[in-house]
Formats: C-alpha cells, structure tokens, sequence
C-alpha cells in the first residue's frame, strides 16, 4: 500500500520536473550565457540536495515499476510481490550508495 | 480503548464519472504503454543520469560548453529525443489517470485535464525543437563555446 502511495507521488514529482527541466534546457536557444547564467544558479548545496531527492524518486520509480510489470506478467509476480518489494529497497540502498557519497562530494567537496 | 463508532457501517458510495471518458481498448493500450516504455526509460534515464550527474565532474561540470559537446553527437541526440517523448508521454498519461482517480466533478476534470494536455504539447514541442534546431556554435565568447567550434 504505502509503495503505491510513494509510485504515484514520485511519478507526478518527476513529471513537474521535467516540465521545467525541458524549459531550462530551451535556454541553449537563446544563447550560452543565459544557459549557464540559470545553471549556474542551481549550482548550490539547497539544489545539491534536491538533486539528491530527484534521483532518490527516479531509482524507487524505476525500480518499483519494474517489480509493478513482473507481478503483472510473471506467473510467479503475484506469490513474490512482497519479497520483490524487499528486493526494491535493496536495490535502493545499493543504487544510493553509489551515487550518494559521488554525488555530494561534487556539491560539497570545494575544488 | 478508544471507540470506533459502528466498524461495520457501510462507505456511502463513492461518486462517479458520469460518463465513460475513453471508449473500447483504449485503456488496454495505455496499460501496456505505461509498461513497456517503463522498462525502456529505465534505461534512458538512468544512462542520461550516469553521464550527467556522476561520470567526470557532475552537476559541477555541467554549462553550454557540456550540452553542446554530447549534442555534437546523433546517438545523443536521439537518446534525447526518445527520453523526451516516452516520458512525457508516460508522465502525461499517469497524471492522467491520477486526475480521473481523483477529480469527481466533471468540470474539475476537464480543467485539469486541459492544463496537462497544454503543458504536453508545449514541452514536447519545445523540447524537439531545441534538440533539432541546437546549434553548438553561436556568436559568444569562445571560452563559453565547445573546444572544437575555434579549432577551424
Ligand atoms: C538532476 C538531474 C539531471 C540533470 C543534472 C540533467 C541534466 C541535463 C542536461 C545537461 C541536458 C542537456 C542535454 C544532455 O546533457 O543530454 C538534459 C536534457 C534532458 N534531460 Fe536531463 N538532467 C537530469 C535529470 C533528468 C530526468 C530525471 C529526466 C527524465 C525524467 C531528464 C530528461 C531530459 C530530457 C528529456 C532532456 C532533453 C531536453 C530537450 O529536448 O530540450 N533529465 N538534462
Ligand atoms: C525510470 C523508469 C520508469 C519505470 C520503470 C516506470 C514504470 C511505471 C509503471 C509500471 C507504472 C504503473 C502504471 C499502471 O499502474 O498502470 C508507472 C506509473 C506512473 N509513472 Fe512511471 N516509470 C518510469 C519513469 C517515469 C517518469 C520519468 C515519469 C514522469 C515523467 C513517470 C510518471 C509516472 C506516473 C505519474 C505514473 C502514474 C502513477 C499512478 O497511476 O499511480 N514515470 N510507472
């Protein structure tokens, strides 16, 4: 129940981002100092950890669809949901584990 | 212990659309959408979330001189392209379903709905446009631009 609850919030999460992450990008049309001028004021430890919210949602989406399509398909999908789910969190924190520590130290870590 | 008032009494019924609002299989076909560009946007954006955030310098590395340099590049480009599409299209279709699961009045809805088809088109047209209209060399300073634009 909860991971339904957290499929659909991270869904429409990532879909308003991605609304304005087109829009942002569009800036390479205009020209490249009003590019980076906007990048560059994403360029802070608050959007670091926002960043770091985003990639959380994607990989619990992308891992928890993938488990939603096996109990659907699977002939065993059904019996296994519940390890399955178990086996989204491990792949969760492993992902997380990666990406995390990189991730910050290129936010935080000065030069 | 607390007191529940009477655990047994029945929901009052929910209300409902008043009309279908899609006809024949077309639900059966957005189902099947939902799941097989899930599994391919996996791929996609976990590839587009490896270069950009973690391979080399990250998020830091990230200006024009970046998006020009992987935009010189067609397997990018339609890498891009594809993302765009099948997410917006994912996207479009789960906010969708969530509208219908909860917006009851048929006003609502249709409000709601009007707002998320506009912001569909507008994105999707815009963001097509950029990847085919990028041009990695403008007028600007070159230390803004990639290396190989002032190696002619
Ligand atoms: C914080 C994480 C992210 C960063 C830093 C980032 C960065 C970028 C950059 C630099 C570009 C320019 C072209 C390129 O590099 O390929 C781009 C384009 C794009 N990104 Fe992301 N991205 C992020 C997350 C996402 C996510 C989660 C999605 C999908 C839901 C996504 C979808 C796209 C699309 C569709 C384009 C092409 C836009 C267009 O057609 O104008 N990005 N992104
Ligand atoms: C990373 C790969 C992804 C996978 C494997 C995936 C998989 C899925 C699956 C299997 C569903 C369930 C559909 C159903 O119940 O009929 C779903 C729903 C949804 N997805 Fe994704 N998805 C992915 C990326 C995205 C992206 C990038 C967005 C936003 C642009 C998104 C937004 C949604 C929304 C809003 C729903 C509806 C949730 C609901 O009805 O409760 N997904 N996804």
């Amino acid at each position: 129940m909860w991971s339904w609850v957290a499929h659909r919030v991270t869904g429409v999460a990532i879909f308003f981002f991605l609304l304005v992450h087109v829009l942002d990008t569009s800036l390479v049309r205009v020209s490249p100092e009003s590019y980076n001028d906007v990048i560059g004021t994403y360029k802070n430890p608050i959007m670091g950890l926002g960043e770091a919210g985003l990639v959380a949602a994607i990989v619990f989406h992308a891992f928890n669809g993938i488990r939603i399509i096996l109990v659907d398909f699977w002939a065993k999908g059904p019996r296994y949901q519940r390890t399955m789910l178990w086996i989204v969190v491990g792949l969760f924190v492993l992902t997380m584990a990666g990406f995390l520590p990189r991730h910050l130290m290129h936010v935080f870590g000065g030069e | 212990m607390t007191a529940i008032a009477d655990p047994k009494a029945p929901r009052p019924p929910r209300a409902r659309p008043s009309r279908l609002t899609t006809r024949g299989n077309t639900e059966l076909y957005g189902w099947v959408f939902m799941r097989a560009s899930g599994v391919v946007l996996l791929v996609l954006i976990f590839g587009h979330l490896f270069v950009n955030l973690w391979a080399g310098d990250g998020v830091k590395a990230i200006d024009f001189g970046f998006v020009a340099g992987k935009w010189a590049d067609p397997i990018w480009q339609v890498w891009d392209l594809l993302m765009l599409w099948l997410a917006m299209i994912h996207g479009t279709n789960g906010v969708r379903t969530i509208i219908n699961d909860y917006a009851e009045r048929d006003g609502t809805r249709l409000v709601l709905k009007s707002l998320l088809y506009l912001a569909f088109l507008v994105t999707v047209v815009l963001g097509t446009l950029v990847i085919f209209t990028f041009n990695p060399c403008p007028d600007a300073a070159p230390d803004l631009l990639p290396s190989f634009c002032t190696a002619r």
